[in-house]
């Protein structure tokens, strides 16, 4: 290895974002949809049946090599553009008190569209970066196709999205938890999840020993979640491009 | 004949050399390793779970409990995701303090290894001139932020304040005498950067004294030479980053390559390792402490001769000052707001990696428009190190698991989170 990898003036701009995603799309025709790129990355979304040949194939062209994968993200999208506090109509209406949970609102994702794993690929020769998602068909037994043959480095990822998603990995060759309690039950970063957990552990003196329990604590929502409409980042109410325009704001008279 | 098994030991969680909780089975063939399954997650805190919960800015201290021996450069990464989201940029000012307290953490994290590292694999003495270095850069941490570790110091568009003008001074007691106290002030009678600059004009020569003790120690090369090698291609395909990747042989430094905030204007070099052994990381690290020094320097000139803002003015992310909301109440109400419910970070995802001193510490967020992210996980570089220790010890001996978590720089404050 030597100094050629990939130059220093090599960074992230349009031009070479356009050229990376020609390149991908001459070696993949077919089975990749790309998402809205947001602050000069590349992303694109596979079918989970093509989620293999795709990920060798960006591994072994000689325009991609993608030869590192640096992280393997799950995500729950159970909630996802839901808050918990409307403020759309509260002029109207006045705020409500309660904050509706998470878990209460559920059931209006898309089928097969609620559990996905994110792949981040490195390429170091080539000096670019490249996201990936694959969502799970399945939302009652969320199933992907593990990367660790492609590259190694996936393996903990995997078995971490697994122990905190419960998205199974076939084909990996050792799923089992990693980061929760040994004997835990459940997808701790689910969002139906409670943030407070189910069980609690205590000493417990008659027994002598330490106790599983449930929780005394209720779980509650200190900051809600609140989506706002703002004109500044709405690229439908203004004509410039999302981020092109700079957000600084007229300095105001200093009083006081 | 007698049947011979292979005999598995628990290395952990309590143990010194475990680096905080880290529990190893191993399974030994007389005292060579056949096979070693770490456990982990003792340290578990479900940080990214809390930061779905809580607005953006009330997330930033749980970045630095992350890797606590490099605390600020993990803030590092969360803030420049958040910017990037925002769409917005801190002043230049900003920038070079920030680039200047990721060098000056990345000197505190490798200082820490090299003591720990040494006194693992028997070099007790190294340990304490470390910590003697350490000790003044800790003194940045509490002049900058209050706190010495934990500095929830930088901000979405800034950092928190500017640079203070004097250093706390240490006072006579009943345990000081005047005259301690006096020796110990000596260093402290101008602002922060004289403290600092005064620190990069010493610290070459300490560097010149570990490496004494350790470069050409016989001890320290037979413990170190040829153990835990790794070839670029594996160190690649394992997901490797920073020194581990560079003890390899392959020159990445995501400063030089990708870089962000204002190290495209720096001069400093990437040393790279030939062998891939234990041996080269500690080269590796001990140059770069030599580099980030050199960084430093350059930042406290730059610092010196421009002063100026070291926040964005934008009252939608900034919350405006105490002696505006006194008499504006239109300050009052974005004080207000910005406290209670922070701010809306337009919808999107975005991935920002940083050359933390372990490696590339990436926080991927992704945010539906709401005033808290939807999703952030962190991608630590020892987790990816640390997956790998079952390959790097195999076939080594027992003593030798030690001298490999101690290359591999594992603190668990990461790897769990």
């Amino acid at each position: 290895m030597s100094a050629e990898l990939g130059s220093p003036a090599a960074v992230a701009t349009p031009s070479r974002l356009e050229a990376l995603g020609a390149a991908i799309l001459a070696a993949i025709p077919a089975g990749l949809t790309p998402v809205a790129n947001h602050c000069g990355e590349l992303t694109y979304e596979v079918a989970s049946e093509q989620w293999l040949s795709v990920a060798k194939t960006l591994r072994d062209t000689p325009g991609l090599k993608f030869e590192m994968c640096m992280d393997v993200c799950g995500i729950d999208y159970l909630s996802h553009g839901r808050s918990e506090w409307l403020t759309q109509d509260a002029t109207s209406s006045g705020f409500s008190r309660g904050v509706a949970r998470g878990a209460q609102r559920q059931g209006a994702v898309a089928p097969g569209r609620r559990f996905a794993a994110v792949y981040h690929l490195l390429s170091i020769s080539l000096n670019q970066r490249l996201r990936l998602r694959v969502f799970c068909a399945d939302d009652e037994q969320p199933m992907v196709d593990s990367a660790t043959d492609i590259w190694s480095g996936a393996d903990w990822f995997e078995r971490e999205a697994f122990d905190l998603f419960g998205i199974l990995f076939k084909g990996h060759p050792d799923l089992r938890r990693l980061l929760t309690d040994y004997g835990f039950i459940g997808h701790p970063f689910r969002k139906d999840f409670p943030l407070s957990g189910n069980v609690e552990v205590r000493y417990d003196p008659e027994k002598g020993r330490v106790v599983y329990q449930p929780v005394s604590i209720d779980p509650r929502v200190l900051v809600p979640k609140v989506i706002r409409h703002d004109n500044r980042y709405d690229p439908q109410l203004t004509n410039a491009p999302a981020h092109a325009t700079s957000l600084a704001l007229p300095d105001k008279a200093q009083n006081g | 004949m007698a049947e011979i098994r292979n005999y598995t030991m628990n290395f952990g969680p309590q143990h010194p050399a475990a680096h905080g909780v880290l529990r190893l089975v191993l399974e030994l063939d007389g005292e060579v390793i056949q096979k070693a399954d770490p456990h982990i997650g003792l340290l578990h805190r479900a940080t990214e779970k809390l930061a779905e919960s809580k607005p953006f800015n009330q997330s930033i201290g749980y970045m630095d409990r992350l890797d606590y021996v490099s605390m600020m450069c993990n803030e590092h990464a969360y803030v420049l995701a958040i910017e990037k989201l925002l769409g917005i940029q801190p002043p230049l000012r900003a920038q070079y303090i920030r680039v200047m307290f990721d060098e000056i953490t990345r000197i505190l994290n490798h200082l820490m290894w090299l003591g720990a590292h040494g006194l693992d694999i028997g070099a007790m003495t190294v340990f304490l001139y470390c910590f003697r270095e350490r000790e003044d850069l800790m003194d940045c941490y509490e002049a900058v932020s209050g706190t010495r570790m934990h500095a929830t110091y930088y901000r979405p568009g800034g950092v928190y304040r500017d640079l203070p003008d004097s250093m706390p001074q240490y006072q006579v007691s009943q345990w000081r005498s005047k005259k301690d106290a006096d020796r110990l002030n000596g260093r402290r009678s101008g602002g922060l950067l004289e403290f600092i600059e005064n620190f990069t004009r010493r610290f070459p020569a300490c560097v010149d004294q570990y490496e004494t003790l350790l470069t050409d120690n016989r001890i320290w090369k037979q413990r170190t030479v040829n153990i835990g090698v790794v070839s670029p291609e594996r160190a690649m395909q394992l997901g490797f980053s920073g020194p581990m990747l560079r003890g390899s042989g392959v020159e990445w430094d995501i400063r030089k390559k990708q870089p962000y905030e204002v190290y495209g204007e720096m001069d400093f070099d990437i040393p790279v390792g030939v062998n891939g052994d234990c041996y080269d990381r500690y080269l590796v690290r001990v140059e770069e402490l030599r580099q980030s020094n050199r960084i430093i320097k350059q930042c406290v000139e730059w610092l010196k001769a421009n002063p100026g803002s070291v926040m964005i003015d934008d009252r939608k992310v900034r919350p405006p000052r105490r002696e505006e909301m006194k008499g504006d109440m239109e300050s009052l109400i974005h004080h207000f707001k910005l406290m209670t419910e922070g701010y809306c970070v337009p919808q999107g995802e975005v991935y920002s990696a940083v050359e933390a001193p372990k490696g590339e510490l990436g926080v991927y967020l992704v945010s539906d428009g709401a005033n808290k992210p939807y999703r952030m996980k962190v991608r630590a570089p020892g987790f990816a190190h640390l997956a790998s220790l079952d390959e790097m010890v195999r076939g080594h001996m027992l003593a030798d698991v030690v001298a490999v978590i101690g290359t591999q720089d594992i603190v668990f404050g990461e790897i769990d989170r």
